[in-house]
């Protein structure tokens, strides 16, 4: 039972990265529509950033993961401004096909920059296990969890008790009557893209410690996320993050558990068996149906 | 009354004695190249009818050319007896084009049947259960390796009879004929690589011009209102899930053949020749092109053929390839976001404006 209790515990803290990346393309969906396949790779980049401040500057962690999540947030804001906002008005598909460009931009430009090698990347966290009543819990995990969980809460608060809050929620439900009333709209899609790229950020910079830095690192992170952001709703922030947790307990237990199952046939079990979430219910866990009779 | 010149028609002429004439003026290699432009065409022409044509995304493409692939792979490998049908005794090479068909209707059955549980899902969950499947295919087929040879795939022709290149399969007449000295339509085909080019191209026309009927008439103008409104297309009596299963089966059968085609071309399979970034740009593909459109496809099919060679030409150094292919395919987008369709669109705008006056 031990042993279960600390699959479970693993399963939280991964399911906690595919939480944070979740909760960036429900943020992007939500105002407009497009589903950022860059959004991994923008994470990795910034993980980059994080690593170069550490490792050749001499910065301690948390200055650099401060300093990281400003450049993100930037970063976002600027691809917004930048590319994404000239083709607003065109069709959804062509976004969608600019951001699998940018994948390829980001990808080949830290192979470029910081060269394919493997890298190991610093964790804040001890690498020591707490004993609680027989299970043997990785402080790694708990601060992995803690630290997704607390963004979750400040963005929500964010969300909810500020001007800049209301006024992006305001725009993503109706951009045109959130115009009239004075809500710079643009303003509001770019620091959507800003903090969905913030979001990454945590989940690249948290991932790194366990699995290491290398420019394709996000890519088999992106697609759990991508499966935990439809599973919860794709429209549903709260959607997002439980479906992020769901998939990483899920994934670990089936990979502990289910022999059949192995390594191979991990990621193709996990989104047959969302599929078959999804076909009984088609929006998602959480997801508000829309009622149509056609 | 319609006073517009018959450019279609005049058009279509040209381009095939383009196609034809191609190989005269270009190297050995180059033909190779230009196959596998018309394999992807195949590809996106079907892809289209399902995305463009009907609204419904695939992220999966990649997975019905793989299983036509697959098809023709196990079938052309299989060492048996030669078939004999209505006294008729077919050779190898016989068997070996007549695979390509088949191919396309084992990717087509597949691709309806995932078209009734895909009714249920729209928009992005539809793109994430074609994804999965793309996901999925390679490491299913990797799996079961006794039918698929596992990860080191099916070689599809016996390798020292091709690399001796002794004897080819004429497209027409089927008929097992010796390299270097056959003629096709007044033109020298002398190597394994120009019958591949032929072979390709007089697929991809046939399927052309199959696309272009079946979509210019009834049966196109319910898909596109079932891509408009599915409501509005509904209470004017268009039957969605036909429509949208259907769409399933075609545009996978088309997969199938250019999988199918693909196969051939690469002389062998395993599952990384059908990789989760292939259903991706092919996806890339359909939008260059344009949505909606026909022969503009060709652009996409040379966009994601040639542009990472291209890419690649330029620069060396390890990432610097697909920044270049990255930040050329934003360009393109941002210049042209209708696809190639968008432009040639408003050329003719500008060439016929006479007429449109008249009119």
């Amino acid at each position: 039972m031990a042993a279960f209790f600390q699959q479970v515990v693993a399963g939280l803290a991964t399911g906690a990265i595919y939480a944070a990346l979740a909760l960036a393309l429900v943020l992007i969906h939500r105002a407009t529509g497009v589903i950022n396949f860059a959004q991994g790779e923008l994470a990795m980049f910034t993980t980059y950033i994080a690593w170069t401040l550490t490792a050749n500057h001499g910065w301690s962690y948390w200055p650099a993961f401060v300093a990281t999540l400003l450049f993100a947030f930037v970063l976002g804001l600027g691809i917004q401004r930048i590319v994404i906002r000239p083709i607003e008005r065109g069709p959804i598909l062509t976004t969608v096909i600019i951001t699998i460009g940018l994948v390829l931009v980001f990808n080949g430009a830290a192979g470029w920059i910081w060269s394919a090698e493997v890298r190991a990347f610093p964790s804040p966290f001890p690498n020591d296990t707490w004993n609680v009543g027989g299970v043997a819990i990785s402080v790694q995990d708990v601060g992995t969890i803690a630290i997704v969980l607390g963004m979750v809460v400040l963005l929500w608060a964010f969300f909810q008790f500020t001007k800049v809050g209301l006024a992006l929620r305001a725009s993503a439900l109706n951009p045109d009557a959130s115009r009239l009333v004075g809500v710079r709209v643009g303003w509001m899609l770019a620091i959507g893209w800003g903090l969905a790229a913030l979001l990454g950020a945590v989940a690249g910079m948290l991932a790194a410690p366990t699995i290491f830095l290398d420019p394709n690192m996000m890519q088999a992170i992106l697609i759990y996320s991508f499966a935990a952001a439809v599973l919860g709703g794709i429209d549903s922030p709260l959607g997002a993050v439980v479906g992020g947790m769901i998939l990483g307990v899920g994934l670990n237990l089936i990979g502990a558990y289910v022999d059949f199952v192995g390594a191979d046939l991990r990621l193709p079990v996990a989104l047959l068996i969302i599929l078959v979430v999804l076909l009984v219910r088609p929006a998602g866990l959480l997801g508000h149906a829309v009622t149509r009779r056609v | 009354m319609n006073r517009r010149p018959p450019i279609g028609p005049a058009v279509f002429v040209v381009a095939v004695a383009a196609v034809m004439l191609l190989p005269r003026f270009i190297s050995d290699f180059r033909a190779q190249e230009f196959a596998y432009v018309g394999i992807y065409f195949i590809a996106l022409l079907g892809l289209n009818v399902l995305t463009g044509y009907t609204g419904q995304i695939s992220l999966g493409h990649g997975a019905f050319m793989l299983i036509g692939g697959y098809t023709t792979a196990i079938l052309m490998s299989n060492e048996e007896p030669p078939l004999k049908l209505a006294g008729h005794l077919f050779t190898n090479d016989m068997r070996d084009i007549w695979t390509i068909p088949i191919a396309g209707l084992v990717a087509g059955i597949v691709g309806f049947l995932f078209g009734f549980p895909a009714l249920r899902l729209t928009g992005l969950y539809l793109a994430l259960a074609t994804f999965a499947i793309a996901v999925a295919a390679p490491a299913v087929v990797k799996r079961f390796e006794h039918f698929s040879g596992g990860g080191g795939g099916i070689q599809l022709f016996d390798l020292e009879t091709r690399t001796q290149s002794t004897s080819i399969t004429d497209p027409v007449t089927f008929e097992s004929k010796e390299l270097g000295v056959e003629v096709f339509l007044g033109i020298n085909i002398p190597s394994f690589n120009d019958w591949l080019y032929y072979l390709c191209w007089t697929i991809a026309l046939v399927m052309f011009a199959g696309v272009w009927l079946l979509v210019r008439g009834r049966f196109g103008r319910s898909l596109r209102a079932v891509r408009d409104s599915e409501l509005a297309a509904a209470s004017s009596g268009v039957n969605l899930a036909r429509y949208k299963t259907f769409a399933f089966g075609i545009s996978a059968f088309y997969a199938g053949v250019a999988g199918s085609l693909l196969a051939i071309a690469t002389t062998f399979v395993n599952p990384d020749t059908f990789p989760i970034t292939l259903s991706i740009f092919l996806l890339v593909g359909v939008v260059v092109g344009g949505l909606g459109s026909l022969w503009p496809l060709v652009f996409g099919a040379i966009f994601i053929q040639f542009l990472p060679l291209w890419a690649q030409s330029i620069s060396k150094s390890p990432g610097a390839p697909a920044v270049v292919y990255g930040v050329v395919l934003i360009l393109v987008m941002l210049a042209l976001p209708q696809g190639a369709a968008g432009l040639v669109r408003r050329i003719v705008a500008l060439t016929t404006r006479g007429y449109d006056r008249v009119r």
